[in-house]
């Protein structure tokens, strides 16, 4: 009987999912994350348990986009475990709320949860004039991501723009624009750079947060290294084309239509740092990334790189000098038999027979015994 | 007393410096191999990744190795003592045999700085035949080492430890007999991995088997075959005893192996490609035929002690494992997309040059160290 309960309760809580699917979910959570599949079955009860972690999600300068990944490029019950498994009490664009009415939620929330809630920042904020540029309910952006980030228990900055500026902050940034980790300099702000990033890598980093209580592991400036610790030159799959000097040279051209390198027209995957090729988006298989698509990655996650370099600027390869010898691309199929080569495996095969005859001939036709050989 | 003793006489004759100019050639190419890549030297291409240096050094190589193993199952799994003064030689010629044939893998390895990545254990990949083979043969080589340490022992006079190891050799023998068997079959598998690449007269699932049952009849073969070459080149008596029963052995083999051989290409409805009369076709008729040469000499019992006949059917059993070997792994691979192979000069020399090295050390072990058994004169 209890285990019926406890199934039923599993069953109820992520909305319209089956208990299959849930673990499958979080077991696949668990795999974004590096983590073995005893970790899902923690996610799980995580997200399944009464006390959901509320979230404030603020939206500064910015296009909307990481929302809009967040709720579209995935399984169609996802939102309803985000909306359920963190209890998302402000967000501008999907509250029922609005105006007034949500801006006092959004405080009666951070009273309430004094150093539980989860911060997350999208959008950069502009510092020019006070931080007059962006307003919301009458009040700077600047403010807004301050107050917040007084009690908050951990800190995220989602896309590009609230990770270092993205957009906004291109030359000649007029409005001043910052990301979230420069706007609080004494926080730990986690990024999740990506223009949108991979809602797998936001979604991972809080689940890690609610089911170990501490945030994943981060590099210097601040991306888990689960997702952003290699570069995309490193996992792509047309990587062995750029080994092999295979390359496309414009778009269309044979190298291209054969899916060939990037390299040339401009992928920035040698100086990026994401995981895209392994990760991949909209969850419909394999390709379905930029670079599998054929067009070359833009370095959306990676500051100095997207919205400052050209798109078709040869990237920097961080890691790696290409060889100065490349493998012909057309190569010669193979020498067949020449003169030389026929008259010495002959001459090989015919002294072995040739000796094991002359061999045999001198050795005894008739039963030979030990006695007789002597 | 042991019962073996060294034959003594001259190392350098005639025999020896041209074997030693052919394993000199090879020393020249090989360095250019290493100086310059394995594409300055060989033949090898996309296509075909894999020429005679594996093929003939290392598949057929480590085969003619194979007459310690079956030695060691007939002397210490069926007990049949009346064979021992065979094993020492057997054994040894498994030693030359495998090691050669794991030299020539790394000679072939593109990459082979990076051979010892296959024995840490955190990037094995247990489930490709390529690493079972590859940490096969290496375990073998080193357990043949082992079995082989004795003589050296009785060599020096190291009496107490050859008699401490000898206590817990019968462990390592028995590792000696698994090995080779694990191996010799998957290197069958490993051309069968191949798949639709493989032509159909050799594309069965009994390939490995096939593979392991001609490969024990090879053993035999060779260790018939060296007997009576090592009777006649150092006129000692000919063990035709022992080697009247061996072949009968080698026969029983044999024709279990060609009634799997052509029950299998029947049931699957292939035979008739062996009449198609292109290289395959011919191939494989002159593959059979080289398998059956010996079955229809040592079919008559009479024939079994013959030295000259016995000697034909040695020769002609390894030339037919050696072809089917050929055959699988070159003849009949046709990786498509207008690729060819045919081994380069060089190519060939290093792969002379590596068995004449074989017989060069054969002829120093023989001639110094306790390995043919004593003959009462």
């Amino acid at each position: 009987m209890n285990k019926l309960d406890d199934f039923k309760a599993v069953e109820k809580i992520p909305g319209n999912l089956s208990r299959r699917e849930f673990l499958k979910f979080c077991t696949g959570v668990a795999a974004t994350l590096g983590l073995s599949s005893m970790a899902g079955v923690r996610i799980a009860e995580a997200a399944t348990s009464g006390n959901r972690p509320p979230v404030i999600w603020l939206s500064g300068q910015e296009c909307t986009g990481c929302s809009e990944t967040l709720l579209r490029a995935t399984h169609p019950t996802l939102e309803s475990l985000i909306l359920e498994t963190i209890s998302l009490d402000y967000h501008e664009t999907l509250s029922v709320a609005a105006g007034h009415q949500a801006e006092a939620a959004r405080q009666a929330s951070m009273e309430a949860n004094k150093g539980k809630y989860i911060l997350v920042v999208e959008g950069a904020t502009p510092m020019k004039d006070g931080g007059i540029y962006c307003k919301i309910g009458n009040k700077t952006m600047l403010d807004h991501v301050k107050e917040s980030a007084e009690h908050a228990a951990a800190i995220v900055a989602v896309g590009s723009c609230s990770s270092w500026g993205g957009v906004a902050a291109t030359s000649p940034n007029p409005t001043g624009a910052v990301g979230t980790p420069e706007v609080l300099p004494n926080k730990t702000v986690v990024s999740i750079p990506g223009c949108p990033p991979n809602p797998y890598n936001l979604l991972a980093t809080i689940l890690h947060l609610v089911t170990f209580k501490k945030l994943p592991a981060l590099d210097d400036i601040g991306r888990p290294i689960f997702a952003y610790g290699r570069l995309i030159h490193e996992n792509c799959e047309r990587r062995p084309h750029f080994d092999a000097g295979r390359f496309a040279m414009e778009f269309g051209d044979e190298g291209h239509r054969k899916g060939w390198c990037l390299y040339k027209i401009g992928c920035k995957g040698p100086e990026t740092y994401a995981n895209c090729p392994s990760v991949l988006f909209g969850d419909v298989g394999s390709a379905s990334w930029p670079v599998g698509t054929g067009h070359p990655c833009i370095g959306c996650t990676e500051q100095g790189v997207v919205f400052e370099k050209s798109i078709h600027e040869l990237a920097k390869v961080e890691n790696l000098t290409p060889p100065t010898l490349f493998p012909p691309i057309v190569e010669e199929r193979g020498t067949g038999v020449t003169p030389a080569s026929a008259a010495v495996a002959g001459g090989v095969v015919g002294a072995v027979v040739g000796a094991g005859a002359v061999i045999a001939s001198k050795m005894g036709q008739e039963p030979a015994t030990e006695s007789d050989s002597d | 007393m042991s019962s073996h003793q060294p034959l003594g006489g001259k190392l350098i004759n005639t025999q020896f410096v041209i074997l030693a100019i052919f394993a000199l050639i090879a020393a020249i190419f090989l360095a250019e191999r290493f100086i310059f890549g394995l594409g300055s030297v060989t033949n090898l291409n996309n296509g075909y990744p894999w020429g005679i240096w594996i093929a003939i050094d290392v598949v057929i190589g480590t085969a003619f190795g194979c007459g310690g193993f079956v030695m060691a199952i007939l002397v210490y799994i069926f007990n049949k003592g009346k064979y021992h003064p065979l094993v020492r030689p057997a054994l040894m010629a498994s030693l030359f045999g495998y090691s050669l044939g794991g030299m020539a893998v790394v000679l072939d390895l593109g990459r082979y700085w990076q051979v010892y990545n296959i024995f840490l254990p955190w990037y094995a990949q247990i489930n490709s035949v390529m690493f079972e083979v590859a940490l096969c043969v290496t375990a073998y080589t080193f357990v043949l080492w082992i079995e082989f340490t004795p003589v050296f022992l009785e060599k020096f006079g190291i009496e107490n430890l050859r008699q401490k190891l000898e206590k817990v050799l019968f462990a390592v023998i028995a590792l000696g007999v698994l090995l080779p068997m694990m191996h010799q079959s998957s290197l069958g598998t490993m051309i069968l991995v191949a798949g639709f690449k493989l032509h159909p007269l050799w594309n069965t699932n009994l390939l490995p088997v096939l593979f392991l049952v001609s490969v024990a009849a090879m053993g035999y073969a060779i260790v018939t075959f060296e007997a009576l070459l090592s009777s006649a080149g150092f006129k000692r008596p000919y063990d035709t005893t022992i080697l009247n029963k061996l072949s009968g052995i080698m026969l029983v083999l044999l024709i279990g192996y060609m009634i799997m051989r052509f029950a299998d290409l029947i049931m699957r409805g292939q035979l008739g490609l062996a009449l198609a009369g292109d290289i395959n076709g011919n191939m494989f008729i002159i593959e059979n035929i080289l398998f059956l040469i010996p079955i229809v000499i040592l079919i008559n019992p009479a024939n079994r002690s013959k030295p000259r006949l016995l000697f034909i059917a040695a020769m002609s059993m390894l030339f037919a494992g050696a072809i089917f070997r050929i055959n699988a792994y070159l003849v009949g691979f046709e990786p498509g997309g207008g690729w060819n192979y045919f081994p380069s000069v060089p190519e060939l020399l290093v792969t002379l040059g590596i068995f004449s090295m074989e017989i060069m050390l054969y002829l120093i072990f023989v001639k110094r160290l306790p390995i043919l058994h004593r003959v009462e004169a």
